[in-house]
């Protein structure tokens, strides 16, 4: 297995590589550009990236007036703080589809010992209701390579790109393309689905081999593609397995478990159990602490498939 | 377009402007007509005597920009933009209604001629500087117009972009804020005052010009100034009267967001024809 990496460190490198091929890419950052590893492209090409300072509305509003004159411009800072220009992002770029790609870092709990302050879990759910917004939580450095691939030759509005402050494993195969609104089935398993996004997805992998160390055979989905998600993969996971464990380092409210039950509540009612922050704010801590401490596990994704088999047999 | 800094010229479409404006706001029983004619010599002196732009190309790379940073004054935009030739005239006539084009406020998907979406105050000084910045980027030499409102200034996302617009020494962008000391709730400086405006702007390393921003030669004095300002961005302060034209309009709140009733369309009409 390849070392880990941050999807924050393959973000800064693909864009740097992608900066070289795409003359009208930009970057603009709000001072947190050696965290959010735009430092890359910065030291790359200097004219092209522009420091905002520590003014996030203006940055996503200056991003927007760069594109509307043909510039694509990344904009990068930590999750929680481009929230603070989320009325800017609906209003402004979202509202005149203008393409400008949100690649945001140090999502979730696991920013670690910075505590609630700057640890996102409510992103995906602001980010996910607006209209034209593409949002994609990639699972390792591969991925977040192939999705700003993706983002670059089909531009179409704005997205947002989730990424992650810790190393995270390679869990695609080699080869592998992201494809908006399509997941990718990592295991297949006729038993139950587990659905993960982000970090989450090596997580739900080792959940898998406790369950089948049980008997049980999970299907593991990635689901990068958040907004447009693959109702497909969903409704087959519904179909096919006895229900649906959710697992994201996000809010259990509105993200990738609300997409996902959204779906299923429409088109095929099943079981749906979601891992994720409960309603609440983090804290200080090492990363493995936090996540332990807010079930952020495989034991606790293996749990709640348990649970969806043993109700399952009862019914 | 050619462009004209006739006065007399530039007073008949002034007053055309405010006539279309009334009417418009009239029949959509809805709009912003106190900032609308307050604002319409402004946007008269812009798109007939000063931007470099083609009606005909409405998308032509080095057209000088537009940011409607107030954007619920978009009768008076409308107006403009009709009487340039971006829009027919008769399409004024569907102004806020279900399916139209011209939108409450302006929305650039929607609408030939408008150069980015507007509405919600404090934002649009940010995305002309990200305009002057791609115009530098791209080594052309458009321009990039800039108009806010006074209140609009309370918003602290204004003074982000002009700490912005002066670091990156954005000479290209020329703000005009229409300083008609009235908002929603009442006279600006009750509400949140705002001075001082010139001083609060040349600390943050601006250019400033006071004008008369009802006076077409204050105006056309203050752009060439702005444009020969070079190493600093420029703002013009523009003094200007709320409901400008109408009698019973000028200086009076109520009319930020309110439509004249029947009577006042007759009466507004008249004193404008």
């Amino acid at each position: 297995m390849a070392d880990k990496v941050a999807t924050r460190v393959a973000y800064g490198d693909a864009l740097a590589a992608l900066g070289e091929k795409y003359p009208n890419i930009v970057a603009l950052d709000a001072d947190l550009s050696k965290s959010t590893m735009t430092v890359t492209f910065a030291k790359k090409f200097p004219a092209r990236f522009f420091q905002m300072g520590i003014a996030e509305s203006d940055m996503v509003d200056t991003a927007a007036g760069l594109a509307a004159c043909g510039k694509l411009p990344f904009v990068s800072t930590f999750a929680i703080f481009a929230s603070r220009g989320w009325e800017q992002i609906r209003n402004v770029v979202s509202r005149a589809k203008l393409p400008v790609i949100f690649a945001l870092t140090h999502a979730g709990v696991s920013v670690g010992e910075d505590g609630a302050s700057a640890q996102a879990n409510e992103d995906i759910a602001i980010f996910r209701v607006v209209p034209h917004m593409r949002v994609i939580v990639p699972a390792d450095a591969a991925e977040t390579q192939s999705c700003l691939e993706y983002l670059v030759t089909h531009v179409d509005g704005p997205a947002f790109v989730r990424l992650g402050r810790e190393k995270v494993p390679a869990v695609c195969p080699p080869g592998y393309r992201f494809e908006l609104g399509k997941a990718l089935t990592l295991q297949d398993g006729a038993d139950v689905t587990l659905i993960a996004c982000g970090a989450m997805v090596s997580v739900a992998l080792d959940a898998a081999k406790l369950l089948a160390a049980k008997g049980i055979r999970a299907r593991v989905l990635n689901m990068a593609s958040i907004k447009p998600i693959d109702r497909d993969a969903i409704h087959a996971a519904a179909t096919q397995t006895a229900g649906i464990v959710t697992a994201e380092e996000h809010s259990i409210i509105g993200g990738l478990g609300g997409a996902v039950a959204e779906v299923v509540s429409e088109n095929s009612p099943c079981p749906v159990l979601r891992v994720g922050m409960p309603d609440t704010f983090g804290e200080s801590g090492k990363p493995a602490e936090l996540l332990k401490k807010y079930g952020h596990t495989a034991e606790k994704i293996a749990e709640c498939a348990e649970k969806i088999m043993a109700s399952r047999r009862q019914a | 377009m050619t462009r004209t800094r006739n006065e007399a010229e530039l007073k008949k479409i002034a007053r055309q402007t405010r006539r279309h404006i009334v009417e418009m706001i009239y029949k959509a029983a809805s709009g912003h007509p106190g900032g609308s004619l307050g604002a319409a010599d402004i946007l008269v002196a812009l798109y007939f005597g000063e931007m470099n732009h083609r009606p005909d190309d409405p998308r032509w790379p080095d057209r000088d920009r537009f940011v409607l940073s107030k954007g619920h004054i978009s009768a008076a935009y409308y107006a403009v933009l009709a009487q340039a030739g971006y829009l027919p005239v008769d399409s004024l006539n569907t102004f806020r209604t279900l399916g139209s084009p011209l939108q409450g406020h302006p929305c650039m998907l929607k609408t030939r001629g408008v150069d980015i979406s507007s509405g919600s105050l404090g934002q649009g000084l940010s995305v002309g500087n990200g305009m002057a910045l791609a115009a530098r980027l791209d080594g052309k030499t458009y321009r990039v117009y800039v108009l806010m409102g006074d209140g609009e200034v309370q918003e602290g996302q204004i003074w982000e972009a002009a700490m912005t617009a002066a670091h990156y020494k954005l000479d290209n962008v020329c703000a005009i804020l229409d300083y008609n000391n009235l908002q929603i709730d009442g006279k600006v400086s009750a509400v949140k005052e705002i001075m001082p405006l010139k001083d609060k702007w040349a600390a943050f390393g601006w250019n400033t010009i006071e004008i008369d921003g009802h006076d077409f030669g204050q105006i056309f004095a203050a752009l060439d100034a702005a444009r020969a300002a070079k190493g600093k961005p420029t703002i013009i302060i523009a003094h200007t009267v709320k409901g400008k034209g109408v009698s019973y309009m000028e200086n009076v709140a109520d009319y930020h967001g309110k439509a004249p009733d029947e009577a006042g369309y007759a009466k507004a009409m008249a004193e404008l024809s």
